[in-house]
């Protein structure tokens, strides 16, 4: 491996960084409004809305992202919506990520005991500050790994945005692959680098969890 | 006048399966009134209802003097005149005891967060429980967290608390402590409608006895201590008996 070859390629993969990450979080933000919406409104047993969230989450949980992508990115334009790549990375992994996360909180939700809402509900609450104060935190607090799951699975996710062209991590590795032919080093750099953007939230996420988890309150 | 609770040929069901029949029922204010019966006759149901936590099928219920109906908006108000403190422990595992008790005047009844917090000192103080304020509710005991419970539905200042069966779920030694709790606040003057199958407690706590089966009021009374000696309904001999061997 040649030192001198990775250190000239660590600038153009410290952009692709920037971008893989940013366009990961707002992908995951974007996935998580939908998800706790998305939740909500099953929480809540909404007519109609039920019904079409639940072909949504059939939808994405069963075509691959990059069919997504493709999609978003090359069919919409000939309906006449026009979208950047990078828009059209946040809205896939936005919503194949709310897809996945309206069933992690779901079942968070689902999973507390009716007791809580309705020893809450005899104290005179509505059923939004039920909702809110009692449901909510708990259900979060319990669904913590799963939504952590799926933000990692969501970041590795990132890596078919090269196939629209977005710079992102694997886009800059095949790139400079094909252009100069330093395998070794540029996949050294990439594995590197999807490290150094992964490992921080795997560790963040453990933390959290044993932090929020309300099972340990009290510990 | 004066009755705070008023049911009138109350008649609920699941599905096909009866399990409320024509019951009428009054309180009175400060009245304690004790529902004893075997175990499925219903008495859950019956306080659930009254509270709004079930739909009825028919009859009326009005609490003072307001008709409860769970899909009215209405029903938060009645509901804070309502206390309920259910067997299982209830309180909300993510606060700890004092914001446990004062969530519900603070978000509800709009107080000032300081004078829900004075107050809830007091009468957790009142139950011994002053020093657990910022335990979280898994570092209670089971009588502990009933007492805390009882705490949480008074600070709400409500006209009449039901209370099914709270000793059940109950280590032994701990169902005293909440007992005693209880028979202050009989005494000092609450409205309380009560299911227990503490029999002595029953004798000791009643201003009357309301015995349930299957559904129905089959016999109810003043006169507490007549009804533990001699009731004068076969199935009140029957269930009395059964408890005396159990
Ligand atoms: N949610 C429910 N759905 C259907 N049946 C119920 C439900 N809750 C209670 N029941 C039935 O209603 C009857 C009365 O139950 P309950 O009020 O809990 O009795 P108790 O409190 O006197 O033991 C029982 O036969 C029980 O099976
Ligand atoms: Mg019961």
């Amino acid at each position: 491996m040649d030192i001198e070859v990775i250190r000239s390629y660590i600038p153009l993969y410290n952009e692709a960084l920037l971008l893989t990450f940013k366009i990961g979080m707002l992908g995951i933000l974007t996935a998580f409004i939908i998800g706790l919406s998305g939740a909500a409104a099953l929480y809540f047993k909404v007519p109609v809305i039920g019904k079409i969230l639940t072909a949504y989450i059939e939808l994405f949980r069963n075509t691959p992202l990059l069919v997504q992508l493709f999609f978003i990115y090359f069919a919409l334009p000939k309906l006449g919506i026009r979208i950047s790549a990078q828009t059209c990375g946040i809205m896939g992994l936005g919503l194949i990520g709310g897809a996945y996360m309206i069933e992690t909180m779901r079942s968070g939700l689902e999973s507390i005991d009716i007791i809580q809402s309705e020893s809450a509900l005899s104290l005179g609450m509505s059923k939004g500050q039920v909702f809110w104060n009692i449901i909510l935190p708990q259900a979060i607090s319990i669904s913590i790994p799963g939504i952590m799951a799926n933000v990692i699975f969501l970041l590795k996710e990132t890596s078919v945005f090269s196939t629209i062209s977005l710079m992102d991590l694997m886009f800059t590795a095949k790139d400079l692959i094909g252009m100069y032919a330093k395998t070794i080093e540029c996949l050294f750099l990439l594995v590197v680098y999807y490290l150094i953007m992964l490992l921080p939230v795997s560790i963040l996420g453990s933390v959290v969890e044993r932090r929020v988890r309300y099972a340990g309150f009290g510990d | 006048m004066g009755e705070l609770v008023k049911v009138k040929h109350l008649h609920k069901e699941y599905g096909r399966n009866v399990v409320l029949k024509d019951i009428d029922l009054s309180v009175k204010k400060g009245e304690v009134v004790v529902i004893i019966g075997p175990s499925g006759c219903g008495k859950s149901t019956f306080l659930r209802c009254l509270n709004g936590l079930e739909e009825i099928q028919g009859g009326v219920i009005t609490v003072d003097g307001l008709p409860v109906e769970p899909d009215k908006k209405d029903i938060t108000k009645i509901r804070q005149k309502i206390g309920m403190v259910f067997q299982s422990y209830d309180l909300f595992p993510h606060k700890t005891v004092l914001e446990n008790v004062v969530l519900a005047p603070v978000k509800v009844q709009k107080r000032y967060k300081d004078d829900a917090i004075r107050e809830a000192l007091v009468l957790l103080d009142k139950v011994g429980l002053a020093d657990k304020k910022d335990y979280y509710p898994r570092q209670l005991s089971g009588g502990q967290k009933q007492r805390v419970a009882i705490v949480r539905a008074l600070l709400m200042h409500p006209e009449v608390i039901l209370f099914d069966e709270v000793t059940a779920a109950l280590d032994p030694e701990m169902v005293h402590e909440v007992l005693q709790t209880m028979l202050d606040l009989a005494r000092s003057g609450s409205t309380m409608i009560i299911v227990t199958h503490e029999m002595a407690f029953a004798k000791a706590v009643a201003d009357r006895i309301v015995f349930f089966d299957q559904g129905e009021i089959v016999e109810e009374t003043t006169d507490v201590k007549g009804f533990f000696e001699n009731p004068s309904t076969d199935r009140a001999k029957r269930f009395l008996k059964t408890f005396a061997y159990e």
